[in-house]
């Protein structure tokens, strides 16, 4: 019986590094092995026998991996794998592409600075494309990575060529209201069609709609890192040359711009093969935050239900309401791509509810607000679009809260709270679209 | 005789809801109980069952619970809920079509075949 000991904890070892599996699921199939090697003894084979025909009935380890790994996609991505029959984009490679691309739009911006003769004059059209200069860089990349074929670069690229158009044969008036709107929406709308490469075709499936939650989420924690350590770079370059006597002004006009522009496909690239670096932060960041997010907006949603909200909210705060209720349902989303769906409710679900209604009852009392104003004053631009976006977000979040609280409750699992936000994706894109798309001849593009 | 392997994947879901609707088990049992139920015909590859299970799980058709088994080592149990009762219900309704089709079409219905394999 010692040599079965040692073949199964061998087993056992090998098994634990497989992709896809987890210790639990190695506890499991444990189990079972042993199981079978009893009952292949009672029947008068030896251990050494039981448990060569124990593994060849349980199958290949490959196989099986793969087949885990479908099953709990949120694993797989930690473990840097794409699962599905293509094969996966090599882990820590890639970086030349990702330079290449990142060059090409450090370079496109500087061009496209130079042609508008920024920052001595402030064309719109500028603001207005901005995202259009850096965003399908991304989406090439990803594309590339993807290894799309034609047909899949066509679907990619389509959106950005309409949305180009669109945008650029538009008669903005000047100082249009919608021009400045566009200009807002431009970069979710490019944002979602950058999704579209990164599923890389697979865009109904569910488990690859929450892999792009991820990505956006890391990507963000990325940047935002990557801001930070160019902001100090550029802040101390400055301050050493100018005492030097040297002029520092090519810093906010070459490094910052092309910086900016670049260090987003960079940080597309570290999302992609730097995984692991960030995936304990991920977790930890959403922890922290929810609950003080959550003890924020139900001390605001109580405040603002017992002062009224009448006088309150004039269109500054609208506008800071309607980032806030963004910023929670970027933290519900992301705490959700992060979570292991099979796990039960626990204290983070009840606070992740907490924090859902309150943003709920804010958005109502923001969308009370909002009616009453459009009914004393009227339609203008961006009172259709803060309406749209509170109307979208109210649905979202009102099916968010029904579905944690019946998932708390345990009248449900969780599977349908994600299926709800990944199929909820789309509406946020079409929403934005409609923005740039219609939002301005409606309004005669004043 | 050796069943397709695409039929053995379409029939594994309904298959192992109906055992559970049984009683409750864990995976070695269940895979017995496929045997035994066909006769040995229907021979899976026992590291298949697990992340079927873990599906099931995730769609909320059974619920999990650690014990201990009667050999003293830790074991997963599975037990149906309502919601995997419904897709039992669903899955019978649909493989029932299927055979009744089968059966007008093939000269002598659906059993005589099965008696000549």
């Amino acid at each position: 019986m010692e040599g079965v000991e040692s073949q199964i904890a061998e087993w056992r070892a090998y098994v634990v590094d497989v992709p896809g599996v987890n210790g639990h699921d190695v506890d499991e199939l444990e189990d079972h092995l042993r199981h079978q090697i009893a009952e292949l003894r009672a029947a008068g084979l030896t251990a050494d026998e039981g448990f060569l025909i124990a593994m060849k009935r349980l199958g290949d380890v490959d196989g099986m991996s793969r087949e885990f790994a479908r099953e709990h996609s949120g694993r797989l991505w930690k473990q840097l794998l794409v699962s599905g029959d293509e094969a996966s984009a090599p882990a820590a490679t890639g970086w030349r592409e990702a330079v290449a691309f990142a060059l090409a739009a450090a370079v496109t911006v500087q061009v496209v600075r130079l042609a508008a003769s920024a920052p001595d004059e402030e064309p719109t059209w500028l603001l207005r494309n901005a995202a259009l200069f850096v965003l399908p860089f991304l989406a090439g990349f990803l594309a590339h990575r993807r290894r799309l074929d034609t047909r899949g670069w066509l679907v990619a690229a389509a959106p950005f060529a309409l949305v180009a158009l669109v945008v650029n044969v538009y008669p903005y008036a000047a100082d249009s209201g919608t021009e400045l709107l566009v200009a807002l929406h431009l970069p979710v709308v490019l944002w979602f069609a950058g999704g579209v490469a990164y599923m890389g075709g697979s865009v109904r499936s569910h488990e690859r709609r929450m892999d792009f939650v991820r990505f956006t989420g890391e990507w963000f924690i990325y940047y935002v890192l990557i801001a930070l350590g160019g902001g100090v770079l550029m802040a101390l370059t400055g301050l050493i040359l100018e005492p030097a006597g040297l002029s520092v002004d090519w810093i906010p006009m070459w490094v910052l711009p092309s910086g900016a522009a670049g260090a987003v496909v960079v940080a597309a690239w570290l999302v992609e093969s730097k995984q692991r670096v960030v995936e304990n932060m991920a977790p930890v960041l959403t922890m922290l935050f929810t609950p003080l997010f959550a003890l924020m907006l139900a001390g605001a949603a109580v405040v603002y239900a017992a002062t009224g909200v009448g006088a309150a909210f004039d269109r500054d705060l609208l506008a800071v309401f309607d980032v806030l209720l963004l910023i929670v349902l970027g933290l519900v989303l992301y705490g959700m791509s992060a979570r292991d769906p099979s796990a039960s409710p626990d204290w983070m679900d009840r606070i992740q509810l907490v924090a859902v209604s309150a943003a709920l009852v804010l958005d109502v009392m923001v969308l009370g607000a909002m009616i009453a104003r459009i009914g004393d004053l009227g339609f203008t631009p961006n009172r259709a679009a803060a309406l749209g976006l509170n109307l979208v977000l109210l649905v979202n979040l009102a099916g968010a809260a029904w579905l944690t609280a019946r998932f708390i409750g345990r009248r449900s699992v969780l599977h349908p709270l994600e299926r709800w936000q990944t199929s909820y994706l789309p509406v946020f894109a079409l929403w934005a679209a409609v923005v740039v798309v219609f939002l301005p001849p409606l309004f005669g593009f004043e | 005789m050796r069943i397709d392997k695409d039929l053995i994947a379409a029939s594994a879901t309904p298959m192992v809801l109906a055992i559970l609707a049984e009683g409750e088990s864990y995976g070695y049992a269940i895979l017995k109980r496929v045997r035994e139920l066909s006769d040995g015909q229907v021979e899976w590859t026992d590291g298949m069952l697990y992340p079927l299970l873990h599906r099931l799980g995730r769609h909320g058709y059974v619920t999990t619970e650690w014990r201990t088994s009667p050999e003293g080592r830790r074991r997963k149990y599975y037990a149906i809920t309502d919601a995997g009762r419904a897709a039992l219900a669903e899955q019978q309704r649909q493989w029932a079509a299927v055979t009744r089709a089968l059966g007008d079409v093939w000269p002598g219905g659906l059993l005589p075949a099965i008696g000549e394999a």
